[in-house]
Order: C-alpha cells, then structure tokens, then sequence
C-alpha cells in the first residue's frame, strides 16, 4: 500500500513538472510500472512509457523528418525550473532523481485488427475499402497457395524433390501485403513468400519448374526448392541465409529515391531474423538515409523449434522500431483486411515521405519449419491443430467475402478443383523436362566465362566421358 | 630498427616504373601525385562519368581517413557521397542493394582488418548474387575498397592483408594496385567491370608512392598480371606495396649476376596464370611474396598450380616468403615481415639449390 502511494505521489509530482504531457492517467501509469522497480528508480520519464503506449508517432522522432517537429517539445516545458543542455545529439533535458527507464513499457503495443474471427469487420474499425475484383483475386490466391504447398510438400514426401517449406497459416501474410502493393515496388523476400509472387502472376509452372530445377528453371536449377526469383516480377531470389536479404532491400530503396520512383522497396522477414545483425544493420541504415522501405515482420512464434521467448525478450519487433526511429504497427497477420490496410498505408508514409516503416504481423508458422522439419517434436499437437482450423486465415476471410454475396460454395470448390489440376499438371510437365545443360554449371559465375573455368569444363567432359555412369542422365552433357 | 624503417620509406619515395616492353602505353600526360590522390582521381572520374555512381562508408564525406574521397562530396553532393553509420555489413549489404538496381556502389570499408563482418554479404550474397539468379539479377556495379597491409606501425588491426579469404570465393574478384598510376586504372576497371570487385590499396604507399599518373579518365586490364621487370633466371610473384620490396631485391640480385623477372599479378582473382607460367618456363624458378601470413595465402595458390603447370620446368621448389603465421605484431614487425633480405637469400637459394 504504501509503495502504491508513494507511486502516486511521485506521478503528481512528476505530472506538475511536466508541463506539456498530456494529462497523466495515474492509475494505468501506475499499473504499467512493473512491479519489482522500486518507486525511485522507476521508469523515468514517463514519457518515454505513455509515448510508447499512446502515441507511437514520437514527437522525439528524428529531426531530419519534415513531419514532425522536435524543438517545440523542449521549449515548451523549458519554464526556468528546468535545466536543459546541449549535447551532440540535442538539448536533453536534467533530471536529478536518478531513473532507469524500464525494460518495457509494461503494455505490450497493440494489435491492429479488422475483421474479427467469424470474419465480420469489427465495429469502429477502420481500414482500406478493397474492390470485388481485387478482393476476389486475394481470396483466389490464398487458396492457391494454401493448394500449392500441399501438394508441393506432398510432391516432396514422395522424393519427386528434394526440398519443399510452407506458408500454412501466413496466406494472408503473403497475398494481402502483395495485394497492397504495386508491381514497381521492390521486393526482397526471405523464403515463406510465395504468395507475393503468386499474386504478381508467377504461374504454377514456373513454381513448379523451380522446384524440379528443370531446364525453364529461370534460377538454371543452381537452387534448392522454393529459392524462386523473377527479374520481371521484381522479386529478388530468394537466398537462404537469414535476413541478408534486409540491407540490400534498404540500398534498393535509396535507389528508387535517387531515381525518384513512385515506389518503395519491400522485405520480408521472420521473427528469428530480427536477431540477426543484419537486421539492426538495415534498420538504422534506413532510417539514416531516409529510405521508403517497409521491413514485414512475419512473427510466426518459431524459428524452427524456437519459440520467440527463446529469440528475444523485447515485446516482439514492433517495439524496436522506435529504438531506430522507425515508424511501426503491430497488425493481425491472420487477418487478410488489416494486412492489406496497413501495408497500403504503410506504402503511402514510405513513399510520400521517403521513410521506412516496420511492420510486424503476428501469426502462427502452421507447417514445419520445412520438409526436413518434424514439428511436433517440440510443440503440442493440439496447438498445431487448433491454428490450422479455428484460426485459419483463408476461412476467416472467407467468412468475409461470403457476406458479401461475392463467393459462393460452387465457386470455392470449382476454383480448388481447377487449381489442384492444373498444379498436378505443372508437375507433370515440371518433372518430365530435362534439367539444364551442363554447361550452365560454368555461367554466371561471372559475366563472362573466366579462363580457369573453361579449363575446369574442358577436364569435367573429360572425366564424363570416362566415367558416364558417375553423372546423373538428367543433365544433358 | 628505426633506421631499418626509414631505409624502407626512403626507397617507397622512388617512383615505380614499367618495363618498356609491356603492352600498356606510357602516361605522357600526368602530374606526380600519390596514392591517395590518384584514387581520389580514380573516383573524381567514376561519379562524374556516371550519374549513378556512389561513394560511401565510414568517414568519406569530410574526405575520408586516409583522404581518397577528398572533395567527392563537396562537388557531387551529400546524396551520391555519402557516410553511414558504423557498420561495416550494413555498407556491404546496402551497397549490394544499390548495384543490384544497377547502380555503381562504391563501398568503402575503413581498414581491411574490419572487413570480416561483411563477409557474409560478400561471400553468400554478393559473390553468388547473379549465379544464383540465373542471371535475372547480378550485382556487378558493386566495388569495395579498403586499405590493407603493413603501415609501420599498426599492430594486429591496421595492418591486415586478408586478401586470401576472398580468393576462396568464386564470383569475386580481387584486385591490388602497386602504385598510383596503376590504382587510378586498375579502380576505374573494378568500377566500370560488371562483377562485385573487392579493391585493397597498400595503405603504406597512400602518402609514400609518388609517381606521374595521368590526369585523362583511363583503365587498366582486370586479370592481367604485368612483367614489370623481364629476366631470365627466376620469377618473382608479388602485389601491392611488396612489390617495391622485391624490385630492390631484383636490383641487388643483379649484382650478384642473378636476372629477376618481376611480375605483378594485379588481380589475384580470376587470375592470370598465363603470364606466371610463360614466365615460369622461361626461368625455371618461381618465389612469391606477400605479406600476409604464409599458411594457405594466396602464395600458395600460385605455388600449387605452377608446379602443376611446369613442375618438369622447375629447376627449384616454388619458394614463397611471406609474413608469419601470428596475428600482425607491433614491436616485432620487422621480424614479422618479408623483407628485402630474407627475398634475396630466398632468391640466392633458389638459383643455388
């Protein structure tokens, strides 16, 4: 009781202090305070906590940005009381308690939401209006890809290739943030999202020529399964480290700003990859030079077998944003209308005002981490389950469309029959055609051939040609 | 050892010169700068000639610590040259980003001992870039220069020649200049070359190597190695500021009746295995040198396949004098390095055996 009070009175105090915060709601302030801080060395400047709580738009935000205004933050508490200072970096302001600022700003940051579970949009929400057309073709796209990755992972099981990983449960991840997308915006994937190209036309052949590594392969079959990539679709092969892809997202988008494109550089990334030092790297980079860049967190709660307890101890990777001076949202990732929604904006801020954005969509990663991965090794089975049916976003969108008299049960069923057929069909013809000749195994190594390497293909035909059983008959020699 | 030091930057301060019988023409039109200055030429040059060509890293706009990016700046801008912040795999990753959208992304990493933590993005990324694509994108504009080697005084990390690692790597190339005329031509090629090139520059010569460099936008062949010196009784192998250490080895050698022909590889990856084995046969004998520690250096790359190459030919084993196998000391540098001597008793050795 009395910590309580003695919390209270420091609030009033602190509150009469500070002149130009909003009015201190004591009691939430108070409860957000965690509860092993001592009163004094609290969270400082509870600032910092109702900034990060209320107002992610931080009047602290850089200065370089033309949209906020930081000086008229100091001046106007600046009342003679207060001593301020000029360092690098900034007049910050005295205090003479010492105060550590909390390790987290007690409230976790909100989740943006739209269309509940029944797929009903929730009252009050607010969100980017999708046309029929575009509002249809997410839906189609959804399933197909939810069709595609069974059968590709079932192709797998049957050892037709060698590798194969889902997107279950992240369908609306992938298609909704494409759907909110322009052609002429960059994309820089890491690997579970197929459906970004799926959405820009990639066909279920050129999928499915990928996986087999045949001679249509644009990749030239030099890949594992599922390391897509398509110049014409400006989607940046996909290259299995994590996160490397983000800075080179971030130099992408300094071009288009150069070039003075309409149009913003997009990467994509799972939780795991924000440990990675790439990610900080790109951050910081992006806010530096003031880039539009939206980085898409896919928070799918594993990274193979780690759960997010076991990557990081900040509240997810919204929260990191502000450390960067990033811009950032929290969004239902199982929900296809506020992926869209934010991704539309997010794409709006980042062109218009030349600035990166975070977004973190939260989701659950259905499948395997891969073919080579045995979830229920180290999670529950139920819980698999559960997120597979009860809060499937494809049928959660369904719902949607559904009320909206745009979808009938004839259709759904006509357009799973169809894609299954075709994508079988793709396969067939996938896995029948050769594999690239063998010269492919030499270019592209560098623009032109070098010499060492002519002298490397000249001893390799060699070599065949006394030992031909030793070589797989698929290649053409 | 002071004097030992001194008696090596007197000799840096002559000018390096070709042999008259090398292909390249002889600059006729030049001023005698050094090597900063000719580099600061080189990228003067690059970002004038191409309105998307950048310069960035750590420090390069005020002109950059050893001040190869003097000027850049103030003439083309805070947005084409730029700083970033402290991160040397954020500039690898972001310079490979820019040159994919077909930009010319100049990259500095502030000292070659730094470079290791964009290793990752050089090896996975940017070396594999277009060959993992199948061609449908490459990132061939990107360039990254850094200084490397023995500066006197620069301990385990101002002082590194980690150019082996990235001989390793398939998709890369790696080029060293010996002087400032051939820096000057042989940066405009790594820019202008459409594969990611990693550029070491003997920060030792930076001040130190003075010679005319013409003033006119030229380049010089990429994985062409050049006799310098013609000869007849072994072949030195060597690159950047060690260079100057085997030309005095060749000079005195001579007085001893020994005939030297002195080649400099120049691009180490993909590199020009023609010359050293035409070289090779003619002389019988081969010695390589450079600074960097002997065990898996590149010396042994060029050791291991000209003894493929003319192992018949050889009068001798392939010699290589190169810097220990310890981490780059302070005090003991002298020890360390392949110095003039140990070269030439190498040299007498090899003749003799």
């Amino acid at each position: 009781m009395a910590i309580w009070i003695m919390r209270l009175r420091l609030a009033h105090h602190l509150g009469k202090k500070i002149a130009s915060l909003e009015a201190l709601k004591l009691s939430s302030w108070a409860s957000s305070l965690h509860p092993w801080i001592p009163a004094s060395l609290a969270s400082s400047d509870d600032r910092y906590a109702s900034k990060l709580v209320r107002n992610p738009v931080a009047r602290y935000a850089a200065r370089r940005f033309g949209s906020t205004k930081a000086q008229e933050s100091v001046s106007e508490v600046t009342n003679g009381s207060k001593q301020v200072m000029d360092f690098p970096g900034g007049k910050v302001m005295f205090i003479p308690e010492m105060r550590f600022l909390a390790e987290s700003p007690g409230e976790r940051i909100s989740c943006y939401r739209v269309l509940d579970d029944d797929g009903q949009t929730i009252s009050g929400s607010s969100f980017q209006e999708v046309s029929k057309e575009i509002a249809l073709k997410m839906y189609s796209d959804m399933v197909t890809l939810q069709i595609m990755d069974t059968i590709f992972y079932e192709a797998q099981r049957q050892g037709r290739i060698s590798f194969y990983l889902t997107s279950i449960g992240e369908e609306a991840i992938n298609v909704a943030s494409a759907a909110a997308l322009t052609i002429n915006d960059i994309v820089f994937p890491q690997y579970r999202e197929p459906g970004v190209l799926l959405w820009r036309g990639f066909t279920l052949q050129e999928f499915a020529n990928q996986c087999f590594g045949n001679k249509s392969d644009y990749g030239k079959g030099r890949q594992m399964p599922i390391h897509y990539g398509s110049n014409r679709l400006n989607y940046f092969t996909v290259s299995s480290p994590i996160a490397t892809q983000i800075p080179h997202a971030v130099g992408a988008a300094y071009s288009l700003k150069m070039d003075k494109k309409h149009a913003c550089a997009v990467t994509y990334f799972g939780d795991g990859g924000t440990s990675e030092g790439d990610f900080h790297a790109a951050l910081n980079f992006a806010a530096v030079m003031e880039v539009p860049i939206i980085f898409f967190c896919r928070n799918n709660g594993w990274a193979i077998s780690t759960p997010t307890t076991e990557q990081f101890r900040s509240d997810g990777a919204v929260i990191r944003g502000q450390a960067y001076g990033l811009r950032s949202i929290r969004v239902d990732g199982n929900d296809a209308l506020a992926v869209y929604s934010a991704v539309h904006a997010a794409r709006e801020m980042a062109i218009r005002e030349s600035r990166p954005i975070l977004v973190e969509a939260l989701t659950y990663r259905v499948g395997h981490h891969s073919t080579s991965d045995d979830s229920t090794k180290y999670r529950p089975v139920d819980e698999i389950e559960h997120w597979r049916t009860a809060r499937d976003p494809v049928s959660r969108y369904r719902k949607w469309i559904e009320r909206n008299g745009w979808l009938c049960d004839d259709a759904e069923s006509e357009l799973r029959s169809n894609v299954r057929k075709e994508l079988l069909h793709a396969i067939q013809v996938a896995e029948k055609m050769e594999k690239p000749p063998l010269a492919e195994l030499f270019t592209d190594v560098y623009d032109q051939v070098p010499s060492n390497l002519h002298e490397q293909e000249r001893l390799l035909r060699e070599t065949i040609k006394q030992h031909n059983g030793d070589y797989p008959p698929e290649v053409p020699v | 050892m002071a004097l030992r030091g001194l008696g090596r930057r007197i000799s840096i301060g002559k000018r390096c010169f070709s042999s008259a019988s090398e292909v390249e023409k002889r600059p006729r039109d030049g001023k005698q700068i050094n090597l900063f200055s000719a580099i600061n030429q080189a990228l003067h040059i690059a970002l004038e000639t191409d309105s998307r060509a950048y310069v960035f890293g750590e420090d390069v706009g005020f002109g950059g610590v050893f001040r190869c990016t003097t000027g850049l700046a103030d003439r083309f801008g805070r947005n084409r040259v730029f700083n970033t912040p402290l991160c040397e795999q954020g500039i690898a990753g972001f310079a490979i980003g820019l040159a994919a959208m077909g930009n010319r992304a100049i990259a500095e990493i502030q000292f070659a001992d730094y470079i290791y933590p964009a290793f990752d993005q050089i090896v996975n990324e940017a070396a594999k870039f277009r060959y993992r694509s199948g061609n449908q994108f490459n990132c061939g504009g990107l360039t990254i220069r850094s200084p490397y080697g023995a500066v006197g005084h620069g301990g385990h990390y101002h002082s590194q020649s980690p150019e082996a690692f990235f001989c390793h790597v398939p998709g890369l190339k790696v080029v060293i200049p010996r002087s400032p005329q051939q820096a000057k031509g042989l940066l405009l090629a790594c820019i202008r070359d459409p594969n990611p090139v990693v550029f070491f520059e003997p920060k030792w010569l930076y001040r130190l190597a003075v010679e005319e460099v013409p003033e006119r936008d030229y380049m010089l062949p990429l994985s062409q190695a050049e006799v310098i010196r013609q000869g007849s009784d072994i072949t030195l192998v060597g690159w950047g500021a060690q260079l100057s250490v085997l030309e005095r080895a060749c000079d005195e050698a001579a007085k001893d009746g020994i005939s030297c022909e002195l080649i400099d590889l120049r691009t180490l990856i993909p590199w020009d295995k023609e010359t050293v084995e035409a070289s090779v046969r003619k002389t019988g004998r081969l010695l390589v040198s450079h600074e960097a520690p002997v065990t898996g250096g590149f010396g042994a790359e060029i050791s291991a396949s000209i003894a493929e190459r003319c192992f018949l030919r050889l009068e001798a084993p392939v010699a290589r004098i190169c810097g220990l196998d310890t981490p780059f000391p302070l005090v003991y540098e002298p020890f360390y390095m392949p110095t003039k001597n140990k070269v030439l008793d190498a040299i007498k050795a090899t003749v003799n055996y």
